[in-house]
């Protein structure tokens, strides 16, 4: 029993990283229709970020995982205003093309800046180690991730449900026409979403050296989670793409314990499953 | 034209072949150039520049010219994920560049990938680094400097059922060289009574060992027995300490690939006290050792030199030895004729090549991870004397 809990309580960590690198790419591709499967890279950028920080530089963990969550964002920013911004119009392919390029290039650039090897962070003291509560032990940076996660989790779905900023950005999804018709600064907002989503990205990278490690590989290593939990969670809200990634959070760490022998696939056959049940997305409404 | 210009023409169209035949002419000033092959950028970058700088240390360290000949080294980019792009660099090397000898070699499908051209070409190939059992039985012109997994890994299977642990979890990456040593460990550890409670395979793209390692938690056994690619290493052994298995009373135990010299630095207080069996450390304490490291530090200050560069320096030192043999004769077969059977003082400890396999024939050491002037090191504590590959 308390083994299970354990299992459970990991797979919802695991899940919430997940869900914090994989936002951003259920925004652009979900919401603002661009594929963008560089979405990785801006994770591997603010893991870097924050292993030259926390390892060279001597910055403490939290103003380290800020300042790779801001330059991943600026970064972000950047690219959107220059390149992506060229591409919304364009069909897929394009953006495929483009994007999985851009991966190139920048696994090409961290391979040049840092080395090809496996980055390494030490954590500060007081997230390291273990606390054992009623025979439930727990590694304390987990407890750290899905807080956090979770608080980033909330934060998002508030902002898009309750802010202005929310209602606009569902505005110029919607339709782009009517919404730039009404006076809405469209381009602006598709910049600002796509900063936030990279920024996001930067945070999980940051977040995940410890737990999945780094290296010029990362954005094509867990591309394939970035998509799973897209296409599983549907693209309507943050709570689908966050259900998405705690369910296969849990489904992954689960099956890694029990049946460590196919521990590998069990995600794979939970997304064919999902999708044959629901193939717009988990919290989609029914077709009509 | 004026007949002078023309007779001048005439003149250096004739002289040209006389001009292209003359390095053929002066053959025996020739140097031994020799073909290095190996990963200097890619994932395995690691291994590449650790050998090349261990080569380029070599080389300050001993004289220009081995019986009457400068070593030349003549260094290609395999980037370590292409067979083919191995095997097209090796043919390059000897069709055109006319190399002597082949070099480095950083993984084995890369060995394998380029065996038949040392066949082909009869040229000595040197195996510095790539560590499957199976690939000097490629070609008769392969011999090995670097290790086999299972001439690490037994010696720890049997150190451990000697030292009081009985039961243990086997956990490798699910890729050849994972399957090879969990192979290994199981035939060794049972035959010295020990007991396999459990064998993890774990995916090769695997984000996260906590599930597994929770698992192992959970069997309790005395050890656990790991085996994954050397970057990975700190990850697992991070997690493991994070997870308390150590408080757990389950002692780590593995081959020292693990826990590599070039980043164990960075490792952090985790891997302390984690025992493992290799045949370097760069704390091993020897005069050539010594030598070695000076020798190393000259070329790669950053660096800390491990095994694959010790490798690359005996791999030179083979070949050098070789070519003093035959004295000055560049004929691969009598190359590696002159290399079976050789032993000599390594900065690994003593070494000689067994002339029935081509391989490495040396101790095998059992360390512990230990700070050291707020350092970390594998240290060695014991040893296993020559150790030839079981397989």
């Amino acid at each position: 029993m308390a083994a299970a809990i354990t299992v459970l309580l990991d797979g919802v960590a695991s899940g919430m990283l997940l869900f914090v690198l994989s936002v951003g790419l259920s925004v652009t591709l979900g919401l603002m229709n661009v594929v963008n499967l560089a979405h990785g890279a801006f994770g591997m950028v603010g893991g870097y970020v924050c292993v030259v920080l926390l390892s060279r530089a001597g910055v403490p963990f939290l103003p380290s995982l800020a300042a790779a969550t801001l330059v991943a964002a600026a970064l972000g920013w950047v690219l959107e205003r220059l390149l992506y911004v060229r591409l919304y119009g364009r069909d897929h392919l394009d953006q495929v093309l483009f994007s999985i390029g851009l991966v190139f290039v920048m696994g090409a650039a961290a391979d040049w800046l840092m080395g090809a090897r496996q980055q390494l962070i030490q954590l500060p003291e007081w997230l390291s180690g273990r606390v054992e509560f009623a025979g439930i032990g727990l590694g304390r940076y987990r407890i750290f991730l899905i807080l956090l996660c979770g608080a980033v989790a909330a934060g998002l779905h508030f902002g898009l449900v309750r802010t202005r900023f929310g209602a606009r950005l569902r505005a110029a999804v919607d339709d782009g026409v009517v919404a730039r018709g009404m006076g809405l600064p469209v381009g602006r907002i598709f910049s600002l979403t796509f900063a936030l989503g990279s920024g996001l990205a930067g945070l999980g990278g940051a977040l995940g050296v410890e737990v999945l490690g780094l290296d010029p590989n990362f954005p094509l290593k867990y591309l394939v989670y970035f998509l799973v939990v897209v296409a599983v969670g549907g693209a309507n809200s943050v709570i689908g793409p966050f259900v998405a990634a705690i369910l296969l959070g849990v489904l992954d760490v689960a099956g890694k314990y029990w049946v460590p022998q196919v521990g590998a696939f069990v995600i794979y056959t939970a997304m064919v499953v999902l999708l044959l049940a629901r193939p717009d997305g988990l919290l989609a409404k029914a077709r009509s | 034209m004026t007949t002078l210009t023309r007779r001048a023409a005439i003149l250096s169209a004739a002289a040209l072949p006389a001009a292209l035949a003359r390095p053929a002419l002066a053959q025996s000033g020739d140097p031994f150039r020799i073909g290095l092959v190996l990963p200097m950028t890619g994932p395995f970058a690691s291994t590449g520049r650790q050998i090349d700088a261990a080569i380029k240390a070599w080389l300050r360290a001993n004289p220009a010219a081995v019986a009457g000949k400068r070593l030349e080294i003549l260094l290609r980019d395999d980037t370590g994920v292409a067979p083919d792009v191995t095997r097209r660099l090796a043919q390059e090397l000897v069709v055109r560049e006319r190399v002597r000898a082949l070099a480095g070699f950083g993984l084995t499908p890369l060995a394998l990938s380029a065996a038949p051209i040392a066949t082909e070409a009869k040229v000595p190939m040197i195996v510095m680094a790539a560590a499957t059992s199976i690939i000097p039985q490629r070609s008769p012109y392969i011999v090995r400097t670097s290790f086999t997994l299972p001439q690490a890994v037994r010696p720890m299977a049997e150190w451990a059922a000697k030292n009081g642990i009985k039961s243990v979890v086997t956990m490798v990456t699910d890729f050849a060289p994972g399957l090879d040593s969990e192979k290994a460990f199981k035939e060794a550890f049972s035959a010295a009574g020990g007991n396999v409670v459990a064998e993890i395979r774990t995916p090769l793209r695997n984000p996260d060992y906590a599930p597994f390692l929770q698992r192992v938690r959970d069997l309790k056994p005395d050890a656990l027995f790991i085996f994954v690619p050397s970057g990975e290493g700190s990850a697992l052994i991070k997690q493991f300490s994070e997870r308390g298995l150590k408080e757990a009373g389950i002692r780590l135990i593995g081959t020292g690939d693990v826990l590599d010299d070039d980043i164990l630095n960075d490792m952090g207080d985790a891997v302390l006290g984690a025992v493992t069996s290799h045949h370097y450390s760069t704390a091993h304490e020897s005069r050539e050792n010594a030598a070695f490291r000076e020798a190393f530090k000259a070329v790669a200050p950053d660096m800390r030199p491990n095994f694959m560069a010790v490798g690359g320096w005996d791999g030179m030192h083979l070949l050098a030895e070789a070519l003093r043999r035959t004295n000055g004769d560049v004929d691969g077969t009598k190359l590696v004729e002159a290399m079976k059977g050789q032993s000599w003082t390594s900065p690994r400890g003593p070494v000689s090549i067994d002339p029935a396999t081509r391989e490495m024939v040396q101790d095998i050491y059992i360390r512990r991870t230990e700070r050291r002037d707020g350092q970390l090191w594998n240290v060695e504590f014991d040893k296993i004397q020559g150790v030839k590959d079981a397989a």
